[in-house]
């Protein structure tokens, strides 16, 4: 062809990819008693896509094994082949073995060609075993097609010899006949005088070649026009035909055809099965690919994560600039000053927008990281003989792409533990009462500025004696202590502890939970665990939905900036003097809407000299975090402004109570209270 | 104890250069390859309950970079902040990563080249943790040159003092 294809392999890879995960969760959709026809069209369609672009780059591996599939689903799709278990098994294995096949292509590594040998085998032992009555069907279809309106029609003959290669790159010559039928009406005469007996015949090579008779008023460019995907790959020569009915009038626009035209003649016997089914489908699938592309694709573009961050990040600092530029507008006086501040009102407003927008670039729904699961549960319940039904809600719920991308796998091992641990074998859960089935349910959900993604099964729930036993035994707890049920369940977080008996591959090599937690934390997450035996257990993520942004209220203390997330004010307030009460020895506290919350002076905290340490000349924030409410009291408040989150962690190191800095409008650096951090920070108080 | 800046010394290559400061009467050096500039006092932004070593952070073009005051570091006599004053911005490399910071000093004064032969091992003055961010002693113009490790100078001190602040919050705590 004399262009480099190389140059588009990691975007067929990519898109492959992102099909074969489509196509694996179309299958699990699938109902294996009454498959849906609209899903298998959609899987039908994802295998030949690939099978068609593996031909074009010359992957004809990928191509073959692929075309063998798409057979298997083709004939499910007419409804030769039945859909059982095993033909789902073995359709998942090849999304798998495609998976491998593409990722080796990628690497430019080689495959396992046994591998991939053995499924294909399979493959066609099933297509083989279900194939009936093929042939009579389609001639019923045949019969019913050609009516004779076009009989003034030119008639064109067309010589059809495709090369060795043509099957195996992926082309089939039923869409291109499918192509020529739109032109008018069409009959095939298959010449199968080259097939060798069947013993000789090689799967992969098309035997057969065609004569075609079109009747259209199409020119012959038109007509040529449906082999230029097949060119190179076959030999065609059009003619007109000798019976060329005199009476076709140039010029005259050809009547549209009628659809039925559409079916093909049955006589072909090799290559492609159900010819009539598969051309009469395919119209189908072309009207329903387009919603599909409208819901989801939708004039989509590919844009690499390296420039998205380089445009947030500018964008970050267009919003530093702009709140200096608020700052200093506000000091500004003079005829104009009032235009100017309502010129920065304006900036503001766009460039909050326009933030909005950027960081939305960022966001994915969290169906992409729930997509795995179906086909996990499903494995890992046959694997230990359980019974699940897996149950995903929030799928539409967005997060950051990096949190997403990251979540992943701490999602794989809870729900691996939720299988594993948690649910019980269907006898046992007959016997307690519970359906035999268990359920898992990943949740997602958003709660202020954090997305809360749940994980909870219905089974035996965590058994606090056998921790503690453990815990004891392993002497991380004292004999003589008995601690609460919640700390019990913060001891599965500790690295190397795990109570399972028997440790399996799944789970159970203790190495999980503390990974967990790490990686939760490390996203500025947190983890907690609710159980009830014999009920089922939840585990609760709570992850903030963007690592670079948050809106903030200015507060001081002495001479330094503080920034309070405004997602967890809940008010601020001044208090009389003589309003706080001292509580013997462990702290103060202040009376709010009837309850009485524990007071926090951030300058004792922090070390800082206030500007006054009386109650009254001061200000009280009440903040929220963990189900708590504390006052933070502080010198004063300045401005409200969304700042840019940076890491004090990278250079410096973590400070307790703090959860990040942000650079203000003037240059200066500000620190970020991690409010549930202090809010943790006054419980031990309170405790101690 | 001697072994560390011998090692050191020798494994270097056979010249380098050394960006040399003033700190009260003592001429200081660091490997010229781990300056990333030079700027100006400004004033810092304070961390709570840090080390009192670390005076703050500061904005060094987008990013945070903790400001480390060697005077205080090596205790000796507290300076005024002035106009001549400045922040050298080091970078030390450890397991965590690459990590910035600043170090404040009274002045800088050159940029030597140093003979890897001609730097001296430090002698053993017995007080262990004083002379272990020392890779070693160098004469140049008649002046005592002390060679500044910064990755055990740093690297390891900044460390230390975040795990000291678990400690140090819950003491503020009490303490209230």
């Amino acid at each position: 062809m004399g262009i480099d294809l190389a140059q588009f392999h990691e975007a067929f890879f990519e898109e492959s990819f992102e099909a074969l995960e489509s196509m694996e969760a179309a299958l699990l959709k699938l109902d294996v008693g009454a498959p849906d026809p609209e899903v298998i069209n959609t899987v039908f369609r994802v295998a030949h896509s690939i099978k068609g672009g593996a031909g074009m780059f010359n992957f004809s591996d990928i191509a073959s094994f692929t075309h063998t599939c798409e057979t298997l689903l083709d004939g499910v799709r007419a409804g030769r082949t039945r859909l059982t278990t095993a033909v789902m098994d073995l359709l998942l294995k090849s999304v798998d073995v495609m998976r491998e096949m593409l990722r080796a292509a990628q690497r430019k590594e080689s495959f396992d060609p046994q591998k991939v040998a053995d499924l294909q085998f399979d493959l066609e032992v099933a297509v083989a075993n279900n194939d009936v009555a093929a042939a009579p069907a389609a001639a019923v279809q045949a019969a019913s097609a050609a009516p004779a309106t076009e009989a003034q029609l030119p008639e064109w003959q067309i010589s059809v010899k495709p090369l060795e290669n043509m099957l195996s790159r992926g082309n089939e010559p039923l869409a291109l006949f499918a192509a020529l039928a739109e032109h008018g009406e069409l009959s095939v005469t298959a010449s199968i005088d080259a097939v060798p007996p069947l013993a000789k015949i090689d799967p992969h090579r098309c035997y057969v070649h065609w004569v075609l008779r079109l009747k259209s008023a199409a020119s012959e460019q038109q007509i040529a026009e449906a082999f230029e995907w097949v060119e190179g790959d076959c030999d065609y020569r059009i003619t007109p035909a000798a019976a060329v009915s005199p009476a076709a009038k140039p010029g005259t626009p050809a009547p549209a055809p009628p659809p039925a035209a559409a079916a093909v003649a049955p006589e072909v016997p090799s290559p492609p099965p159900a010819p009539a089914e598969a051309a009469a489908a395919r119209p189908a699938a072309k009207t329903d690919a387009a919603p599909a592309a409208n819901s989801g694709d939708a004039g989509s573009i590919r844009v690499s994560v390296g420039k998205i961050d380089e445009l947030i990040n500018t964008v970050g600092e267009v919003v530093i600039t702009q709140s200096m530029l608020a700052q200093l507008g506000a000091l500004v006086e003079g005829p104009s000053a009032e235009q100017l501040r309502s010129g920065l009102a304006q900036l503001e407003r766009n460039v909050r927008e326009l933030h909005e927008s950027v960081m939305r670039v960022r966001m994915l729904p969290i169906g992409f990281a729930f997509s795995r699961f179906p086909r996990l549960v499903r494995d890992v319940a046959q694997r230990l003989g359980k019974q699940i039904d897996l149950k995903l809600t929030g799928e539409q719920t967005e997060l950051d792409k990096t949190v997403l991308e990251r979540i992943g796998d701490p999602l794989v091992h809870l729900v691996r533990n939720s299988i594993d641990h948690g649910i019980e074998k269907p006898e046992e859960r007959v016997a307690a009462g519970k359906p035999a089935a268990g359920t898992v349910h990943l949740e997602a959900f958003h709660r202020g500025s954090a997305i809360i993604i749940e994980v909870s099964d219905d089974g035996r729930g965590l058994d606090c004696d056998r921790i503690l036993a453990k815990a004891r035994s392993r002497g991380l707890v004292g004999p003589s202590e008995t601690p609460s049920e919640e700390a019990i369940f913060e001891l599965i977080f500790l690295p190397g502890f795990s109570t399972a008996e028997q440790t399996t591959d799944l789970s159970g090599r203790g190495v999980g939970m503390d990974v967990v937690r790490r990686n939760i934390k490390s996203l500025g997450g947190k983890i907690d665990i609710r159980s009830a035996r014999g009920r089922g257990s939840r585990f609760s993520i709570s992850l903030p939905l963007t690592l670079a942004i948050v809106d903030g209220q200015s507060v001081c203390v002495g001479c330094e900036t503080y920034i309070v997330p405004l997602v967890s004010i809940v008010e601020s307030l001044q208090i009389k003097a003589g309003g706080v009460n001292r509580l013997s020895n462990a702290g103060e506290v202040i009376s709010f809407r009837g309850d009485y919350l524990p007071l926090l002076r951030l300058y004792e905290l922090f070390g800082a000299e206030p500007r006054s340490r009386a109650i009254h000349e001061g200000l009280v924030v009440v903040v929220e975090g963990e189900g708590q409410r504390v006052g933070l009291f502080v010198d004063d408040l300045r401005g409200q402004q969304q700042v840019v989150i940076k890491s004090l962690e990278a250079n410096y190191g973590h400070v307790p109570g703090i959860s990040g800095a942000t650079i203000l409008g003037d240059g200066a650096v500000a620190l970020i209270l991690d409010v549930p951090g202090l809010i943790r920070s006054t419980a031990r108080r309170v405790a101690a | 104890m001697n072994a560390n800046p011998t090692k050191t010394a020798a494994s270097d290559a056979a010249s380098r250069q050394v960006l040399t400061f003033v700190l009260g009467e003592e001429t200081y050096g660091v490997d010229i390859l781990r300056v990333q500039e030079i700027r100006g006092w400004s004033a810092v932004t304070k961390i709570p309950n840090s080390p009192p070593h670390v005076l703050g952070v500061l904005n060094l073009r987008g990013s945070i970079v903790p400001i480390v005051d060697l005077r205080k570091r090596f205790n000796l006599a507290q300076a005024e902040y002035t106009a001549v004053t400045v922040i050298i911005v080091l970078t030390v490399r450890s397991e965590a990563g690459r990590r910035d910071f600043g170090v404040v000093v009274d002045g800088v004064s050159d940029v030597v080249d140093v003979d890897a032969g001609a730097v001296k091992p430090t002698p053993d003055l017995g007080a262990r943790a004083a002379t272990d961010h020392i890779s070693g002693l160098v004469s140049i113009a008649e002046r005592m040159v002390v060679l500044l490790d910064i990755d055990r100078l740093i690297g390891s001190q900044l460390a230390d003092s975040v795990g000291a602040d678990a400690a140090a919050i819950s003491e503020a705590a009490r303490a209230a």
